[in-house]
């Protein structure tokens, strides 16, 4: 098949974006709404006297107070999306406001954000709100059919996504050891009905071998008619398990419901004939949508071209989670490359580090209690990601400078254990981390692990 | 890639059938006499009764042999100390102040079986606030003494109360004994009620504590589900943190000048007294050591499950497996450097500060095992980390 061809001329139902667009943005209006009342908006956003900065972000700043502002904007941008109301500004709009949160401060890193930020990257290029959308009377035209691939290029994200996660999990700790599982599962020893069996050994292995058997065939099974049926009921008992196992927030419910675009239209049909009845009241004092023209699926001349963003936008998305194979040492210990590439639940690792300010000249020293400058949960991940030691470290270097320290140098005092290893040093005490700094280079203070974990 | 699939699924096999063996030679271990003592819902499936550890059985020892034993004990030594301390008042003397600085010192080295539990009542009422707070504000307590009038409820007064209060008063108001003594002489003085008063704070609070546990008891015992605020969890959490904080910080690191530029011997517990800061903080090892293995408060001989039988079964199979043991090795070296140390921090860190600081080094090796690697095997929910996982 001719790629010209097919996104020029390949169409598809258009309600199938539509019933997407429906549950992405109440789900984001849920997301945000939950966490406003966690209140995890001061507690990760505005209490922080300190942010952990992706590396080239360091211009994104916390916006203090005004950061619910941030939140509020997000939230109605994820309503005018579910309602498809002047839906291109407000995907705009929810992508950059969504990513900005993501960006203040890495310590919230989920691979599940990542998935939002880059799926609603992507939606912004999709004509979303061609049908059943409030756009629809705004212009007065509708769409019963859209190009194959907008609706295509969701299904291999969400595919990439299943299939990559489920390359990650091959590896020695997860397929050997039932690592971290086996540390995991254990400890859900409460849970009802299931607390018992999770304590056996051959569970553990299971889970783990299931998961990842599961990750990788989940494509196959959703993109195949015959076997659509049986994947998607085993999207539903996998994520609802791991919801009840694992403290995973919305993220069960995203793929559960992003798995819906696999299906054919009239199931979308049905779904929206459900949502119909309950906003019959709403529907009568709308105009008839009788009135409304169906018309031909037409771009204009800019928005033509801009399709094709896309494919580099994915060759990114296929290249990008293997960038590790150009750093040495063990992945799971350095995690040089480990962020945004679908490595999920696949490590459990603890950290005890502390900082040790010096005087080159006078050798006079002491230590930096952490809790002076970290929240609780920054603590936690600053102290088993390089990243976040270099970034601290020069953090607390500046910190006591414009105190009137002199020749400061800034040694870190760090242990880490992996997946059930023993705790060993995990950064070289010899090496003032205020002399280096943070970059793309191998990172040549993080001490080797002494073990190697084989697998992708 | 086929090859590879082969070879993981031999693998997967040897692993599997490895692990069956380890099934049985926990079914030996759990043939156990107390076991059956203390089960109360004893299942029907054996496969879950050999694989699983009786929490509530830990719990319950924990509450039974440590926790309140440890209390009662703790109120038992002050109502003592109260009794010498009256007897001040009308009796002045050199041998009454002997005496009662020995109960003084009784009931402290009990508190260090205590202060870790900071669970229940004790977290409610600030127990902790109103008892070992150091060092102490002498310019404060200076003040409540002259004005005769004072709130120990006020946090403020915190660092005027508790053991080193007591030290401060029966070591600290004058340069010799005769300077204090002189002080107590009057009867009824602002001295003597302002002493009456930090006793019968130490002895409402301990009492509210040790009397709560009857009725908390079982409600400890039963909480030992995996939240943040299971019983489990928290006594976890308070034991590694007391660890840390109360113990190598408090007894140790500040004093030594860790955290600070220069090194501040004024900071050391029972800095007043000189020469208890050594025999408080091996007390302190004893008593984190003897929970730790799981000793009877009353009886050091008889041992029930603690962190150790918990470890050992958390970590049957993982790389971790002697890390109950690496934990008590480390502690003991930590104990082999205190025990080096002068009877007084306070003249230790004056004269030989290097040796206070390699003390230190190995009290930290001991954290690390605690903070990393058995919070990592005993996977506790903890508080702190509020925020959705992966």
């Amino acid at each position: 098949m001719n790629l010209k061809t097919y996104l020029e001329n390949d169409y598809t139902d258009s309600s199938k974006l539509a019933v997407f667009r429906i549950m992405f943005g109440l789900l984001m209006f849920y997301s945000l709404a939950r966490f406003w009342s966690k209140g995890w908006i001061k507690t990760l956003y505005i209490d922080p006297k300190f942010h952990f900065k992706y590396f080239g972000f360091d211009w994104i700043q916390s916006l203090g107070d005004s950061t619910y502002l941030l939140f509020i904007i997000c939230a109605l941008s994820s309503l005018f999306i579910a309602l498809g109301l002047k839906y291109r500004i407000s995907i705009i709009i929810f992508f950059v406001s969504f990513t900005y949160i993501e960006l203040i401060d890495k310590t919230t890193y989920l691979n599940h954000y990542y998935f939002i930020s880059i799926l609603s990257f992507l939606m912004c290029f999709l004509p979303a709100n061609r049908f059943y959308s409030l756009d629809n009377y705004l212009s007065q035209t509708t769409c019963e059919k859209i190009p194959k691939w907008t609706v295509d290029s969701i299904k291999l994200l969400i595919c990439i996504i299943y299939f990559y996660s489920g390359l990650a999990k091959i590896n020695s700790d997860w397929i050997l050891k039932a690592m971290p599982l086996s540390m995991w599962l254990p400890s859900k020893y409460d849970l009802p009905l299931i607390g018992s069996i999770l304590q056996l050994k051959w569970i553990h292995y299971l889970m783990s071998w299931g998961g990842m058997i599961y990750d990788l065939a989940i494509p196959f099974l959703l993109i195949n008619r015959k076997t659509r049926l049986i994947g998607f009921i085993l999207v539903v008992i996998f994520h609802l398990l791991t919801k009840a196992l694992f403290p995973i927030g919305m993220f069960p419910y995203i793929m559960i419901f992003s798995a819906f675009i696999f299906f054919d239209s009239s199931l979308h049909h049905k779904i929206i004939n459900v949502i119909n009845i309950f906003l019959k009241y709403i529907r009568q004092s709308l105009p008839k949508i009788e009135t409304i023209k169906i018309i031909q699926f037409k771009t204009n001349r800019s928005q033509y071209y801009l399709k094709y963003l896309l494919i580099p936008f994915f060759i990114f998305q296929l290249l990008f989670p293997f960038r590790y194979m150009l750093y040495p040492g063990e992945l799971f210990w350095n995690e040089q490359g480990y962020r945004f590439s679908w490595r999920v639940m696949l490590i459990e690792k603890k950290g005890y580090t502390n900082f040790k300010i010096i005087d080159s000249i006078s050798k006079k020293a002491f230590y930096v209690e952490n809790s002076d400058f970290l929240t609780a949960f920054q603590e936690k991940q600053m102290s088993f990601q390089p990243d976040f030691i270099i970034e601290y470290a020069h953090y607390l270097g500046d910190h006591f400078k414009g105190q009137g320290h002199k020749n400061i140098q800034v040694f870190a005092d760090s242990y880490v254990g992996l997946n059930g290893r023993s705790s060993k040093r995990f950064i070289d005490n010899k090496v003032d981390l205020y002399k280096k700094n943070e970059s793309f280079k191998h990172k040549k203070w993080v001490l080797p692990l002494n073990d190697e974990i084989k697998g992708f | 890639m086929l090859k590879n699939v082969a070879f993981c699924l031999t693998l997967f096999i040897i692993a599997f059938s490895c692990s069956s063996e380890d099934d049985q030679s926990e079914e030996v271990n759990s043939i156990d006499p107390t076991e059956s003592l203390i089960s109360k819902n004893t299942t029907q499936n054996n496969e879950s009764v050999t694989i699983s550890f009786n929490r509530e059985e830990m719990l319950a020892f924990w509450a039974d042999s440590i926790i309140v034993p440890s209390y009662k004990k703790l109120t038992a030594d002050l109502a003592i100390l109260r009794e010498q301390i009256i007897e001040l008042n009308e009796n002045a003397t050199q041998e009454k102040l002997s005496v009662i600085r020995e109960k003084w010192l009784l009931a402290y080295k009990t508190w260090q079986h205590v202060e870790m539990f900071n669970v229940g009542k004790a977290e409610e009422i600030y127990f902790l606030s109103h008892m070992n707070v150091y060092p102490v504000n002498e310019d404060r307590i200076t003040t409540n003494i002259n004005l005769g009038e004072y709130d120990l409820e006020n946090p403020n007064n915190y660092a005027t109360q508790g053991f080193p209060a007591l030290d401060f008063m029966l070591y600290g108001i004058g340069i010799n004994d005769d300077e204090i003594l002189e002080k107590y002489q009057v009867v009824d003085s602002n001295h003597y009620k302002y002493l009456i008063d930090l006793i019968d704070k130490m002895i409402s609070k301990s009492t509210i504590v040790y009397e709560d546990w009857q009725t908390f008891r079982d409600e400890f015992v039963a909480s030992s589900e995996n939240t943040a605020t299971s019983s489990i969890n928290k006594l976890s959490n308070d034991f590694i943190y007391y660890f840390e904080k109360g113990l190598r910080a408090n007894k140790f690191g500040i004093p030594a000048g860790v955290f600070s530029v220069n090194k501040l011997p004024n900071k050391v517990e029972g800095y007043y007294s000189r020469s208890f800061s050594k025999v408080l903080a091996l007390e302190s090892l004893d008593a984190v050591k003897n929970f730790f293995v799981g000793n009877a408060f009353e009886n050091e001989s008889l041992i029930g499950k603690s962190f150790q039988a918990y470890l050992s079964h958390l970590n049957t199979d993982a790389n971790n497996v002697g890390l109950g043991d690496d934990i008590l090795s480390k502690l003991a070296l930590a104990v082999e450097k205190v025990n080096e140390l002068s009877d007084s921090f306070v003249t230790q860190i004056n004269n030989d500060n290097t040796a206070m600081l390699i003390t230190y080094d190995s009290i930290q090796a001991v954290v690390v095992l605690l903070k990393v690697d058995m919070l990592q095997t005993l996977n506790i929910n903890v508080d702190y980390a509020d925020a959705d996982g992966d």
